[in-house]
């Protein structure tokens, strides 16, 4: 029994855990939270493996700010309602334990077939990674901005298009919505200038 | 398991423990002299005496606080969410906590009578058949130096919202609501700021991990190694400076950016319903982050445990780090004393239309002087 498989069982443990909270919650809230402490310990896991910069990341990007999101939009609408619907879809229901039992089947013959020696992990340079450096900034960096620049600009030129894309979608103007607005308008002008009037009157 | 206590794991997280108990207490009765030290420095601007009965000058009035917060009536309302409403106080102040691993405190210093006790600890772990070989005669005044030390310590600030947010909803009251979402709001929109801010910083020192950024702060030029007077990069630094310093104010709510808790609109904000230790731990976290923006502010910009006669007495190291962090804490408390509150469109418009375009500039100029210069 080493110290890192204390942790390893521990965090691993938290993270089973938290992720059974969010799918059994029936409270959106509660998953949400779930799913936060779910990320955390994942991040906490990375630690263990040198991956200081994946586990930066995974805390400040999917903790703190994709979830901020998701609790915000929970919040602002109305979780009562959600808490007490009931499922359309009964028959979901029974395809969910297959599923379930198919997936971790498969993933009990990846690690019945996989190699389970470690290997040494090569570094930027190729070399084997002795001192655990593989996941500082500084490698992760050489990585994206030096060995695999074009693949890395070619990925932020296709996340950019999508958020175009969601934009278009979103802010597309029906024709009814278009009619309303300009309605509305009309008849705020035409209350302003008989307010204008009267005024003056 | 003899094995477990023997391994140097072992011993490395049993030192860190220690030193974690230390740093922890010594924050803590930072955190309260920081409230008294408030008190008081607004008393004097308000031309008023401030509290000054409980020990000498009022020297004990932490404590008499502290007390009074354990043995009030702790209220839940019924209305409330209970286990958010108690978990919220909790999230708001554990990430708030997590960042003291990562203070530069101050450079290797010698343990006084560290052989001697570092001797002890060694007979007495072979008494036990243990074979510990503790050496505690130099020992550095930081818990862990992270590779991303810079990256954790955004990472947990930002888990801190969390707190707020759930704190406000839980309570189930319209003020708190309000003052939840004001805040992360708030909190979202300044901390880009606050992130791009500094990498004016990283640029210049070439990495994120806080110690390496205070060594290379330490030259023979003395005031002119910190990162803020440092030739070529003063320019942009002394810009990050500014544009930090404003969002780091934002960032922990306080005045003049105190919306959250603007009392003449939303009676408390998001702690509204709060009252006893759940109340007072909002309190401590908020001083706490302080404290840290204040640490970060040091390490960053005005080169940390750096000054004169540090290389002769490493023990001074610290004492310039504080030195410096109370000034960026009596920063805070004057601009409390001097400042009115602004408004909510003027805040979100001022972050979003002027610091951050602002920092997005620095991050141009600062690369182009690095091409260039460095």
């Amino acid at each position: 029994m080493e110290f890192s498989h204390i942790l390893f069982l521990g965090l691993a443990a938290l993270a089973v855990v938290a992720a059974f909270n969010v799918i059994l919650q029936r409270n959106p809230i509660y998953s949400a939270i779930g799913l936060i402490v779910v990320l955390c310990s994942l991040a906490a896991l990375f630690l263990t493996l040198s991956a200081q910069f994946i586990a930066a990341m995974q805390i400040i990007v999917y903790a703190g700010a994709i979830m901020v999101l998701f609790v915000f939009v929970i919040m602002l609408l109305n979780v009562r309602a959600e808490e007490t619907r009931i499922d359309k879809q009964k028959y979901l229901k029974w395809l969910a334990a297959p599923l379930f039992l198919a997936l971790l089947a498969e993933v009990m013959a990846v690690v019945q077939y996989v190699n389970l020696t470690p290997q040494p992990l090569p570094s930027a340079n190729g070399a084997a990674d002795p001192q655990g450096v593989l996941g500082t900034v500084e490698n992760i960096a050489n990585g994206m901005f030096i060995n695999y620049l074009i693949p890395f600009e070619a990925a932020s030129v296709l996340i950019l298009m999508a958020i175009v894309g969601s934009m278009l979608l979103a802010r597309r103007e029906r024709k009814e919505d278009v009619e309303r607005i300009e309605k509305a308008l009309v008849a705020q002008q035409e209350e302003e200038q008989k307010y204008e009037e009267e005024v003056a009157a | 398991m003899s094995s477990l206590l023997n391994s140097i794991d072992f011993q490395y997280v049993i030192g860190a423990l220690v030193k974690i108990a230390v740093f922890w207490i010594f924050i803590m009765l930072v955190v309260a002299y920081t409230v008294y030290a408030e008190r008081r420095v607004l008393a004097v601007i308000q031309n008023r005496l401030g509290p000054n009965r409980v020990g000498w000058q009022g020297l004990l009035q932490p404590f008499a606080d502290l007390l009074k917060f354990i043995f009030k009536e702790d209220i839940i309302p019924l209305a409330v969410n209970k286990w958010l409403y108690i978990l919220a106080p909790i999230i708001v102040l554990i990430p708030a906590m997590m960042v003291l691993i990562v203070y530069p405190f101050g450079p290797d210093v010698p343990l006084p009578f560290g052989g001697a006790i570092s001797q002890t600890l060694n007979d007495l772990g072979a008494r036990f058949g243990m074979n510990w070989n503790i050496d505690l005669r130099a020992i550095s005044l930081h818990v862990t130096n992270m590779n991303v030390g810079l990256l954790y310590v955004f990472a947990m600030t930002s888990l801190g919202i969390y707190g707020i947010v759930v704190g406000g909803w839980a309570s189930n009251s319209k003020y708190s609501l309000l003052g939840g979402l004001r805040s992360s709001a708030q909190m979202i929109s300044y901390e880009l700021a606050l992130s791009l801010s500094v990498i004016a910083v990283v640029i210049q020192a070439g990495t994120l991990d806080l110690t390496k950024i205070v060594e290379q702060q330490s030259g023979r030029f003395g005031i002119f190694n910190w990162n803020v007077f440092q030739w070529p990069m003063f320019l942009p630094c002394i810009i990050a400076f500014t544009i930090y310093l404003i969002s780091a104010i934002a960032e922990t709510n306080r005045v003049p950016f105190d919306l959250p808790e603007a009392e003449t609109e939303l009676v408390a904000g998001f702690h509204t319903e709060y009252s006893s230790l759940k109340f007072a731990l909002f309190f401590m976290a908020e001083y706490v982050n302080m404290m840290t923006v204040s640490v970060l502010a040091t390490t960053l910009f005005l080169g940390g445990w750096n000054g004169p006669w540090v290389k002769d007495i490493p023990w001074l190291g610290p004492v310039w780090f504080l030195a410096k962090v109370f000034f960026f804490l009596f920063l805070y408390i004057w601009l409390r004393g001097t400042l009115p509150r602004f408004r909510y469109d003027q805040l979100m418009n001022f972050g979003w239309k002027v610091l951050l375009p602002a920092a997005l500039f620095n991050i141009v100029l600062a690369s182009a002087i690095g091409v260039l210069f460095l």
